[in-house]
């Protein structure tokens, strides 16, 4: 089993839900709204999922996910940015998902039959993340204010990706390659997110009682 | 503690309502993998709908509350594998999620549903029967749940994505 990518894979759904999150009640639509409460909900399920994995029957998951400090967590920078602009957060589901399909693919291969299994589960839940995406996509990949945002974060995206499997995001986002933002350097706008993201955890620590 | 037959079990398991579409049981929604009974122990292997369903540990729990109620000592194992699709819904789950308005889910293809097959009006509206029905929103109330909306009858309604 490859910890090290499924945790930023977990790390990555984890952080991503939250920022889809917070287009919960303001989106600049209803529909959107629902979209995407729907779409965070699903993410941090599947976040759960490899975290219940990677920790096994007998570990925690909610420490794995929340007990660690900000720089140790995995996640790709991309999914760190506060985006409340709606080019700028279309860039970015558009783009994570079509590198997230690529990833969730070659899991979908491991060696490892619970890693292929879960893989294959998320999948099938992703193939209804990449229609909203694709959909919006086609919507807006002809405006400037669109194309400027998919271009500032471009390098973010191939961040997502380990080296070996970004030839078919440059193909696929057909935008020159580009010197990648890495996975494991961390942008300013975690550290805030982190401090909403464990609040809960970090001020029960023997356990929030609801 | 007493021991008990499969069959009880999954007759216990029939009386459990999915929480969120209390229409239909877990047995018909085809979320309970297996039954395993050794003499007093009963594992049961259970997958879940959508990772992020929050009805998960409900779920969970009334199976566990079930078994002990015939004097038994329950096991639950969540398999998160690839295990469960929509098309393990039984017929009788299908016909009931119908009866409450909600369209049961379209059988799945050999590869994942596209966009192109949910604007298309091949969905038929649970009230009136028509299939003259138009996607509103990929995305729904729950994970599982899409929003239709049909120009016979002037009635929005929920369908179950399929997956």
């Amino acid at each position: 089993m490859n910890e090290q990518a499924l945790l930023g894979l977990a790390d990555d759904e984890l952080v991503l839900g939250w920022r889809d999150s917070e287009w919960t009640g303001i989106a600049p639509l209803l529909e959107e709204d629902v979209a995407f409460s729907s779409i965070a909900q699903n993410e941090i399920g599947h976040a759960r999922a490899v975290y219940e994995l990677l920790v096994g029957t007998e570990g925690d998951a909610d420490a794995l996910a929340f007990d660690r400090r900000p720089e140790e967590y995995r996640c790709a920078p991309l999914v760190e940015l506060r985006l409340l602009e709606w080019a700028h957060t279309i860039a970015r589901r558009w783009l994570y998902e079509v590198a997230d399909e690529i990833r969730i693919t070659a899991f979908k291969d491991d060696s490892d039959r619970a890693v292929a299994g879960l893989a294959a589960k998320i999948d099938r839940e992703e193939a209804y993340h990449r229609m909203h995406a694709e959909m919006w996509h086609e919507r807006l990949r002809e405006e400037p204010r669109f194309r400027a945002a998919v271009e500032e974060l471009w390098p973010y995206a191939l961040g997502v990706l380990p080296a070996e499997l970004r030839a078919e995001l440059v193909e696929r986002v057909g935008l020159a390659d580009a010197e990648p933002v890495e996975r494991g350097t961390h942008t300013d706008e975690l550290a805030p997110l982190w401090e909403e993201m464990t609040m809960v955890r970090r001020s029960a620590p023997a356990g929030a009682q609801w | 503690m007493v021991a008990v037959a499969e069959q009880q079990v999954w007759q216990a398991l029939e009386e459990i309502p999915d929480p969120e579409i209390p229409v239909v049981s877990l047995v018909e929604l085809g979320v309970i993998r297996s039954v395993d009974v050794q003499d007093r122990h009963v594992r049961i292997e259970f997958t879940p709908t959508f990772l992020g369903c929050p009805a998960l540990e409900v779920m969970k729990r009334a199976m566990e509350e079930k078994v002990a109620e015939l004097g038994a000592e329950p096991e639950v194992e969540v398999v998160t594998d690839d295990s469960w699709s929509t098309d393990r819904i039984t017929p009788a789950g299908r016909e009931k999620l119908r009866s409450v308005g909600f369209a049961p889910p379209a059988p799945r293809e050999a590869s994942a549903p596209k966009l192109v097959q949910l604007q298309a009006s091949v969905f038929r509206c649970p009230y009136c029967g028509s299939t003259e029905t138009q996607l509103e929103n990929i995305f729904g109330p729950t994970p599982c749940r899409s929003l239709r909306y049909c120009e016979s009858c002037r009635q929005p309604f929920e369908q179950f994505k399929t997956i």
